[in-house]
């Protein structure tokens, strides 16, 4: 997996946010093993000490947790992945909703827009 | 347990300072960037803490120590040009560290000539200038040093072996160590550095987390540092 960081943001920050999305989108599953500070740090190119500083980070807000002896895990906690999909869900609506209003929508011709889209994307991406 | 104090270090050339009064202090488990223009001071200060030169006034100690015979064995420095006997291969040089240093890994040195595909029966004089420096830097980076002082480490080489050194550089670390690294090449390495140094005309004008600066500043390293040397 590629990491990218962007200019003038912590990068401990970025590496948050990134796991985050990982963690979200189950490409790092639920329970998993998380690799070992030293191979993610050389896996992202950054700084040990950064990437312990995201980690801790990732535990303080409940997302992976460590066990004294075998590591870190990804969280196995229902709840809290279910809330934080809602979350990341909200994040990515507001921003596209911040997008159309911008280019002079407003709220009821973009509910309308997004039922006309829906029906248009490809049929197995709408069942799902 | 490394640990690096710098108290009004000059250093007189003529009747310029190239290093100006300079107090720091480096803590184990770091790795810093010491980032300058030409001509800043960096390589002269890296000098007074390899013992190459002799300050005009101030100290320097490393793990207590005045730079000398001792604090040698915990130093792992590469220097700003090759200083190894060129007519020696990669074999060779490989078997001099390892009679000079009692901390160097053969075993580690081979495996990184190896994955940058140096020829280890090619003497150095007829290497490429990149190929010089990814072996200088193998062998520095062998020893399970203390202190690491690397100057320009990743000057003449392409991005791919840049990205290799800078793995390398990671992958080595340790708690224990101090790594010193000196570039003007900010960009490339600002991801794996903990603290920055700026220095300007011998005198330091900077010295943060580089999370500080990104905080902070609300940009990169290597923008702060175009910023404040601004031609």
């Amino acid at each position: 997996m590629e990491w990218n960081f962007k200019n003038g943001i912590p990068i401990y920050q970025q590496i948050v946010d990134e796991m985050t999305m990982r963690i979200a989108s189950g490409s790092y599953a639920p329970g998993a093993k998380l690799p070992s500070v030293r191979d993610l740090a050389m896996d992202a190119g950054v700084n040990p000490n950064t990437m312990q500083r995201a980690l801790a980070e990732l535990e303080r807000r409940g997302l992976v947790f460590s066990e004294r002896t075998s590591g870190r895990f990804v969280t196995k906690e229902v709840a809290v992945l279910r809330k934080l999909h809602e979350e990341l869900a909200r994040v990515y609506f507001d921003e596209f909703a911040a997008k159309l209003m911008k280019i002079g929508m407003s709220a009821t011709e973009i509910s309308e827009s997004i039922g006309k889209w829906i029906s248009e994307l490809p049929a197995q991406k709408a069942a799902e | 347990m490394a640990r690096i104090e710098i108290k009004d270090l000059t250093k007189r050339f003529g009747h310029i300072n190239a290093v100006d009064d300079i107090g720091l202090e480096l803590e184990k488990g770091q790795i810093i960037g010491l980032l300058g223009p030409n001509g800043s001071g960096k390589t002269t200060l890296i000098k007074m803490m390899t013992g190459l030169l002799t300050p005009t006034s101030g100290t320097i100690t490393i793990n207590g120590l005045e730079p000398g015979v001792e604090t040698k064995k915990a130093v792992a420095y590469l220097p700003d040009r090759n200083a190894l006997p060129d007519h020696m291969d990669t074999n060779k040089l490989i078997a001099l560290y390892a009679d000079f240093f009692d901390d160097f890994d053969s075993g580690k040195a081979r495996a990184m000539a190896e994955d940058l595909g140096l020829d280890f029966s090619q003497p150095m004089k007829k290497m490429s200038k990149g190929t010089k420096e990814k072996l200088q830097l193998i062998l520095v980076m062998a020893r399970k040093a203390d202190v690491y002082l690397l100057d320009e480490p990743i000057g003449g080489v392409d991005p791919a072996t840049r990205d290799y050194i800078l793995r390398t550089i990671i992958s080595n670390y340790n708690e224990e160590a101090i790594v010193l690294i000196s570039t003007h090449l900010i960009a490339d390495i600002e991801q794996v550095l903990d603290d920055v140094v700026f220095i300007k005309n011998g005198k330091i004008v900077l010295h943060k987390t580089a999370e500080e600066i990104r905080e902070e500043n609300a940009c990169s390293v290597d923008e702060l540092f175009r910023e404040v040397f601004k031609c």
